[in-house]
């Protein structure tokens, strides 16, 4: 079998045309993640996505309406409960466990229906980028492109709010709103990186090539196009190895492939001083106001 | 929060020397008889203060005095619970595009991988929405109009060595240079500086400070400091405006750093020395009384 052969299956282009948007909007996304020291944040959402998605199938609604309605509500939720639009690590600590054991109550619910809905977990907590239809792969790619104009909207705010937040704010950036405009979008991009590498794997889109890109370039513009880059290159790898050889699933060859480049990146660039970009990147130079 | 005029915002500000000094009138921050509350509690009140084009005013007093609170009412980001406040002629948070302003912080985090530049050019155009178009410079008076005053203004800090460095890995004093350029980079009137010396060694204290100064004369910048240590900034000083619990005190330097005008903010005995290479040096408290606020008998103005 052929790699070339791969495009005479409806469900291998589906998968390319929505895995490359997925994986788009998650490179861009995750570099102001890993830019503004977020990563659980994702990791968080990613499991609000889970209980979500099941939530949904459990009350008969589309999977993809638990997806997003659970994901960016819980964005908000997160945004509000941390101060000034930065999520907080014990607000969402004490959370998301929360909503992982209600996750699995949903998944109980919904397997008991009927047998067939067994494998409904699996796939949500590891995602079945093959098993999408040409009409999920549309909406998949619809929603990413959303998702990458809004990134690009914010882009330059957001990198200074991020940056050098007292300065952002007395210069007339919304920087609490923006805070607030971006966990929305990190909401929406966990629950369409859900439906490519499922919810459980979905933060190592997130997080993987916007490392590599952090690492490879500090001119942040070209970091967030090669983060978005890498990203979508990192998932045709994927796809194609998961194609060529069908033991593999496509989540395990994606992440695979992106663990590989993040790791060879490390190893081949070494930041002069100083440690790994997924440490809390910017929370250090930013005081803490009124601080008298 | 300022919303500026759009013209305003997108112009590449003139070469800050042409804005020189401002004819006549009107100082550049006024306060008359200002006082704020912060938490229900009222951290200073009555302070006045008169500071004209390109004068170089210091704020000095003991921690928790409200020195940043000051600077967060100049502004606009805190409202003042009594008297006026006036900024470039208008009230607080209204100018905020012909302000700089560099924030208190601790140590730009290592990890943080952007440059220098970048950073530098948030100052510019951070507030503007959308990503910059990978256009060619040719095609763009205004990119070109930009890079021009990054390099420009980068040039004037001496900072050129390393702004395509990341952020992260410049030393302290590299970093704070930097930074100021962010914060002169729309070639603002008045500039506002919250301790820039306060994370910096000694050696780079003293060419921080006379780079503050030059901006100040040369450029004709108002320059409003924060200062933990008013001695590496003496030499530049116009004018000092001191905090302390028991009130406030503005004028020059020799007028307010004295032995009577500070134990009388302070409520108790301080003598102000000045030791052989003129250095002011306070020491609180003749009969064991501390000057209060946890001030040690011995130490440098702080």
């Amino acid at each position: 079998m052929s790699v070339f052969t791969a495009f005479d299956h409806p469900y291998f282009t589906h998968a390319l045309l929505a895995g490359s948007g997925i994986a788009a909007a998650a490179g861009l996304v995750g570099y102001f993640l890993v830019l503004r020291a977020q990563v659980f944040t994702g990791d968080a959402l990613g499991h609000v996505a889970f209980t979500g998605g099941l939530a949904a199938l459990a009350f008969g609604y589309d999977l993809r309406l638990g997806l997003f309605a659970a994901t960016v509500v819980f964005a908000v939720l997160i945004g509000a409960l941390g101060s000034r639009g930065r999520s907080d690590d014990v607000a969402i600590g004490s959370v998301f466990a929360w909503i992982l054991g209600l996750g699995a109550f949903f998944l109980t619910l919904y397997s008991t229906r009927g047998a067939a809905h067994g494998t409904a977990g699996v796939s949500v907590l590891f995602g079945s980028i093959f098993g999408l239809s040409a009409g999920q792969a549309k909406v998949a790619l619809l929603a990413a492109a959303a998702i990458c104009a809004a990134v690009a909207l914010l882009a330059r705010p957001l990198l200074f709010a991020s940056v050098d937040e007292a300065v952002a704010t007395a210069r007339g950036v919304p920087v609490r709103a923006l805070g607030l405009a971006f966990l929305v979008l990190v909401g929406a991009c966990a629950a369409e990186a859900t439906q490519a590498v499922g919810s459980l794997l979905s933060l190592g889109l997130l997080a993987a090539p916007a490392g590599a890109a952090h690492l490879l370039t500090a001119r942040p513009y070209h970091a967030l196009a090669l983060s978005a880059g890498l990203a979508v290159a990192e998932m045709w790898a994927g796809l194609g190895l998961s194609y060529a050889a069908p033991r593999l699933p496509p989540s395990f060859t994606i992440l695979a492939v992106a663990t590989a480049v993040y790791l060879a990146t490390l190893v081949t660039v070494r930041p002069r001083r100083g440690r790994t970009v997924t440490s809390r990147a910017v929370r250090g130079n930013v005081p803490g106001w009124p601080r008298l | 929060m300022a919303r500026i005029p759009e013209v305003a915002r997108h112009r590449v500000p003139p070469q800050a020397t042409t804005t020189g000094h401002r004819e006549g009138g009107e100082g550049v921050v006024s306060l008359r008889r200002a006082a704020v509350r912060v938490g229900g509690r009222t951290l200073w009140s009555g302070v006045d203060l008169e500071v004209g084009a390109g004068e170089f005013t210091a704020v000095l007093g003991p921690n928790g005095v409200g020195k940043s609170t000051l600077i967060k009412v100049v502004l606009g980001i805190l409202p003042t619970a009594a008297g006026e406040v006036r900024v470039l002629g208008e009230a607080p948070g209204r100018a905020g595009h012909r302000i700089g302003y560099l924030p208190q912080r601790r140590n730009v985090d290592p990890s943080l991988r952007i440059r220098g530049i970048d950073v530098v050019r948030m100052g510019l155009d951070g507030d503007r929405w959308g990503v910059p178009l990978p256009l060619p410079l040719r095609f763009s008076a205004r990119r070109r109009a930009a890079r021009d005053r990054i390099a420009e203004v980068i040039e004037l800090v001496g900072a050129s060595a390393y702004a395509r460095r990341p952020l992260g890995e410049c030393s302290g004093g590299q970093q704070q240079r930097l930074l100021i350029a962010q914060a002169l980079v729309r070639g603002p009137e008045l500039l506002l500086l919250d301790e820039p010396l306060d994370s910096l060694d000694l050696s780079h204290q003293g060419g921080v400070a006379a780079l503050l100064g030059r901006i100040c004369r040369a450029e004709g910048v108002s320059v409003v400091m924060v200062a933990h240590d008013v001695n590496p900034i003496l030499p530049w000083l116009d004018r000092v405006l001191y905090l302390a619990e028991g009130g406030a005190a503005a004028g020059p330097p020799q007028q307010v750093i004295t032995t009577r005008t500070l134990s009388r903010l302070y409520g108790a005995p301080v003598e102000v020395l000045r030791a052989g290479d003129g250095r002011l040096v306070v020491v609180g408290g003749g009969h064991g009384t501390e000057g209060g606020g946890g001030h040690g008998h011995h130490h440098e103005l702080d």
